[in-house]
């Protein structure tokens, strides 16, 4: 059942980025030239994309657990970490290269773009490498 | 140039936010895409699989189901520079991790929640991607 449900979301998360336009890195990149081709429309699908969850969330954290079972698992880390700073420093010259984050990336996958094809690999190495300096540091500090 | 979408850009964002709300109310998760592609791959856990490999294969699946449904293509411009796509997936799938989150973790599920380390994250992720575009289409590449 969880599986179906994923499945479904996940094709309704992707073709909003389709809509969107945001499955086009070409539009992302746009976004991020302000001093040349300047594409707004990011804005929107991050204002459209906030208003909607925003007011969404407030109606299912009503409710007293999700529907399939479980608890709302939500961060609740509020502190600003050197890590925190890092990593989407890193993550946004990453962006500005390719115009690629990882939704639209996998959504680009079947369509077998070279680019695509030299990002997604790499990107699988890079949140693994992550994973393994992050989680390796956590067992140490813990030792 | 690409062609300025408000409306459209609206409603697919509107759509997204729709994904993220469902799957909190479901099953109680942030639609944060780097938190569900990472977490797929080793070392696991003992949580359940199943249900971010659906999400992912949604993803994946979303462009065929678009042009069946519309019989309308997927519009992509995408550069063929290898060194520079890998590099660029390198930095973003780190960085993402790293960061624990990403444009859907932070941006959309952390804004709409008011988090401090979301809007954070934005407030870095944003400039140093602004600097990049600036950096290499018009002073580099310029």
């Amino acid at each position: 059942m969880s599986f179906i449900v994923n499945l479904a979301l996940g094709l309704l998360f992707g073709v909003g980025l389709i809509v969107s336009g945001m499955a086009d890195p070409a539009k992302v990149l746009n976004f991020l030239d302000v001093f040349g081709t300047w594409d707004p429309s990011l804005a929107f699908v991050m204002g459209g994309g906030v208003i909607v969850a925003f007011i969404g969330y407030r109606i299912v954290f009503g409710m007293k657990a999700p529907i399939l079972g479980g608890k709302f698992q939500v961060p609740t880390r509020r502190d600003i970490d050197g890590k925190l700073l890092a990593g989407p420093a890193l993550f946004g010259v990453g962006w500005g290269l390719g115009g690629f984050c990882p939704g639209p990336a996998l959504t680009a996958l079947g369509l077998g773009s070279t680019g695509i094809l030299a990002f997604m690999p790499a990107m699988l190495i890079g949140m693994w490498a992550a994973r393994m300096l992050s989680e390796g540091g956590a067992k140490l500090r813990a030792a | 140039m690409t062609e300025f979408t408000p409306i459209a850009s609206l409603v697919g964002g509107a759509l997204i936010g729709l994904s993220a709300v469902l799957l909190m109310a479901f099953e109680g998760r942030i639609a944060g895409i780097s938190g569900i592609a990472s977490r797929l791959l080793p070392p696991w856990g003992g949580e359940a699989l199943g249900g971010r490999l659906g999400f992912v294969i949604g993803l994946v699946a979303a462009p065929f189901l678009w042009m069946t449904a519309t019989g309308e293509g997927v519009m992509q411009t995408v550069s063929a520079n290898v060194p520079m796509m890998a590099a660029a997936g390198l930095l973003v799938g780190f960085g993402s991790v790293w960061g624990s989150g990403c444009t859907s973790g932070h941006g959309i599920c952390g804004l709409s929640r008011l988090s401090p380390r979301s809007a954070v994250a934005v407030g870095t992720f944003m400039p140093t991607a602004f600097v990049t575009v600036l950096l290499t289409r018009h002073v580099i590449g310029g």
